[in-house]
């Protein structure tokens, strides 16, 4: 059969001649990806996370060469790497800060979506990807936690685990088949190993690849929320685009050296990070007969763990009447009768099962895990949250850029509060900032369209360097 | 966008300072380690000679290989030699020939494997280094307790006081300042050399600070010193143990960041270049 004609020579020639897809998808998501040229610092978290993502792929191969997901040995098996393995303590500190930077780069990324509304349409499609990513990155990050076996990789699944058995009906015998046993124990161990090297990977890397899909048949949003695609040249190349090779490649690999930086910066001289990426207590062998006084997760789990640890009996009072006053407000907000009733009957079914004098209410421990569940996944709910005529926080009426960074500002306090010990003001905090965060989201259809939105450019604001 | 930074750097800021404020340990505050210990090769040999001496018949140290010593400046014959006491080799990890059971049985609970102690003791209030130099040397006499032994830093400590001999004779003062309902009350509980304690209680007149102070006068001022001296040794020989690498990671840390310094140096100069054609 005659080789494919090309218009190519050299290497590129002999591999276009055979295998025509290669320069194609070069030719797609590189060479003519026409990316926005007014992309700014915020815009680097994107290419980060796949760098810190190989990072704890390459790292973690090297791991389990030396791993024994055993309990027995997989405590010392770390340490045995950390000493006696040439250059082990690198490949573990490289997983260990990696593990913590990819929530660092990850949470920056989400912020960036929420600052410029890159989740709106035509991304909602990318914005549901990505929060996919994140829920198995978070799945991800907690079964890796218990590989270490110390007292908080121990108890901290411990607790997690045990969270399940609050589901109505089947809560035991579920946290049971979570765990393989009654206890964590080296059956756990051994699952949350083979989830964590193989199962969750294997889908963390699928989305990512249908996170940039979706991207790139839409194209990348920009600082300033327009689409370049409704200007375009003779050749329908957008006029504001720019090929994402050479020049995002070349910004990428500058962001990325200042990134190392930072990176190398705490692996080589803080790995511990002052107890948060590595937890102190994490240095003693898991032991299931001493349950230590303070059981934290690590840092970037808190702020959930925080709105875990709010719901109390007397908050399901708070969270109850909150539920229902969202119901009126719907049953006066919406317009379309069935769409009213309907809202307004979910939401007092909900107050029935949650309120603590009704006779069906749920015990608070699983309204606790609900909540925490409701506030990882609410973040897929916002495109539609979202009803703002403009996209970019630069063009919306200020105080929705400070309502954002107020909840940014919530979303640090609760992750403070998740670190401390339990103590009636951490309660009343988490309670407050409980209620702050879901209001943030909830109420977002109403405030996000009020004020007036400044007027948006028809072209990208671009200052040439 | 210099604004937005400067508040995730506060926030930042908040977040990591806060934990070093709340309570923990005894109620103590810690005293000092010796810093400059933990790069002092006559200290750390010092301190694996106590450790092997004292401390490695109780506590194992399962995870720390003899031969490792060498980066402490002791090599394998010296550590075959004057070291090791039992059949074991320069290849093999420091463990101990109590059975945890006997452990359990003799002292309440089974002592903990040392390997990694100095971090395990770390927490938000101190550093672990600071911790175990408080607490080696802070066991003072005290009748009521079951071994005739108590400790500032760790009340009712299971361990008795193994290197008494080497510390002397000590006269202990414990001040403990607690809110009630009319102020604030001070206990002050005075041990002499033979345990037997002389507590007074006071009613503080005035604004006080809650919490446990602590103060010791012993009998021979230059025996004490050198003990603290030998205590020094013991915590930085530990610090090397619980992170053998640290040595060498920070010296590679500073060539990496250079490196990177560099090539980021350069990946800025080559953005440049490329960017200076888009208009």
């Amino acid at each position: 059969m005659a080789l494919h004609k090309t218009q190519y020579t050299g290497l590129a020639g002999w591999f276009d001649a055979r295998m025509p897809t290669m320069m194609v998808e070069y030719r797609k998501h590189l060479s003519e990806y026409y990316a926005p040229k007014n992309l700014n610092f915020w815009y680097i978290f994107g290419s980060l996370s796949i760098v810190v993502l190989v990072i704890q792929i390459v790292t973690g191969i090297f791991l389990t060469m030396h791993y024994k997901p055993d309990a027995r040995y997989a405590f010392e098996s770390v340490e045995y790497i950390m000493r006696d393995v040439p250059g082990g303590w690198f490949i573990r500190y490289l997983h260990s800060t990696g593990a913590s930077a990819f929530f660092v780069v990850v949470y920056l990324h989400m912020f960036r979506g929420l600052l410029y509304g890159s989740y709106r349409k035509p991304r909602e499609l990318v914005w549901i990807f990505g929060c996919l990513i994140f829920l198995m990155l978070m799945a991800e990050a907690f079964f890796g936690y218990l590989l270490p076996w110390g007292q908080m990789s121990f108890w901290g699944a411990q607790v997690i685990v045990n969270l399940f058995a609050a589901v109505p009906l089947i809560g035991p015998d579920l946290a049971v088949f979570i765990r393989g046993d009654f206890v964590v124990s080296d059956a756990t161990l051994n699952r949350f190993f083979a989830l964590h090297v193989i199962a969750i990977p294997l889908v963390l890397l699928v989305l990512v690849v249908l996170h940039l899909l979706a991207l790139h048949d839409v194209g990348s949003n920009n600082p300033d929320g327009i689409e370049i695609k409704d200007k375009v040249d003779a050749q329908g190349q957008p006029l504001d685009g720019i090929p994402f090779h050479p020049y995002y490649t070349v910004h990428d690999i500058y962001g990325l050296g200042v990134f190392l930086m930072i990176f190398f910066a705490v692996l080589f001289f803080a790995p511990e990070m002052g107890g948060y990426f590595l937890e102190w207590n994490n240095f003693i062998p898991a032991d299931p007969l001493a349950t230590p006084a303070h059981i934290a997760p690590v840092w970037y789990f808190t702020p959930y763990y925080s709105i875990l640890r709010a719901v109390t009996t007397e908050f399901m009072w708070v969270l109850g009447a909150g539920v229902i006053a969202y119901g009126v407000l719907l049953y006066f907000a919406l317009r379309a009768p069935r769409a009213r009733y309907l809202g307004l009957g979910l939401a007092l079914a909900l107050a029935l099962v949650m309120l603590p004098a009704s006779p069906l209410a749920l015990e608070p421990k699983f309204w606790g895990v609900a909540a925490m569940g409701a506030s990882v996944v609410i973040f897929f709910g916002l495109p539609w949250f979202d009803q703002s005529p403009v996209r970019s926080m630069r063009y919306r009426p200020k105080w929705h850029f400070w309502l954002l960074i107020a909840f940014v500002v919530v979303f640090l306090v609760l992750g403070y509060f998740g670190t401390q010990l339990p103590s009636p003001a951490n309660t009343i905090a988490s309670q407050t900032g409980t209620m702050l965060y879901f209001a943030f989201f909830l109420l977002m259809p109403w405030w996000s369209r009020m004020g007036t939105p400044r007027p948006v450019p028809d072209r990208v604001t671009f200052e040439p360097h | 966008m210099t604004k937005l930074i400067a508040v995730f750097l506060v926030a930042a800021g908040a977040l990591l300072a806060g934990p070093a404020q709340a309570a923990g340990g005894a109620g103590i505050e810690m005293e000092r380690f010796p810093e400059a210990k933990r790069t002092d090769l006559a200290a750390l040999q010092s301190g694996a000679r106590i450790f092997v001496n004292h401390c490695l018949n109780c506590h194992g140290a399962n995870l720390m290989r003899w031969n490792r010593l060498r980066d402490i400046g002791l090599e394998d014959d010296k550590v075959e030699t004057f070291l090791i006491f039992g059949e074991q080799r320069v290849g093999d990890t420091m463990r101990i020939a109590m059975a945890p059971k006997d452990g359990k049985a003799w002292f309440g609970k089974n002592p903990p494997d040392l390997s990694v102690i100095v971090r395990a003791r770390t927490s938000f209030d101190f550093a672990g280094t600071d911790y175990l130099y408080t607490l080696l040397r802070g066991y003072y006499r005290d009748q009521t307790s079951l071994h005739g032994w108590n400790n500032v830093a760790f009340p009712n400590i299971g361990m008795p006081h193994v290197m008494w001999q080497a510390q002397g004779p000590r006269e202990t003062t414990i001040v403990r300042v607690a809110a009630v309902a009319d102020g604030y009350r001070r206990t002050t509980s005075v041990y002499d050399a033979d345990g037997f304690v002389t507590t007074t209680t006071e009613t503080v007149i005035g604004p006080a600070k809650e919490g446990v102070s602590f103060s010791f006068r012993p009998a021979d001022e230059s025996q004490a010193r050198r003990f603290d001296e030998d205590m020094a040794n013991l915590v930085a020989y530990l610090a090397f143990m619980t992170d053998p690498t640290a040595v060498d990671r920070t010296r590679i840390g500073v060539w990496v960041l250079l490196f990177l310094a560099l090539f980021t140096t350069a990946a800025w100069w080559l953005n440049g270049k490329y960017w200076r054609d888009v208009r």
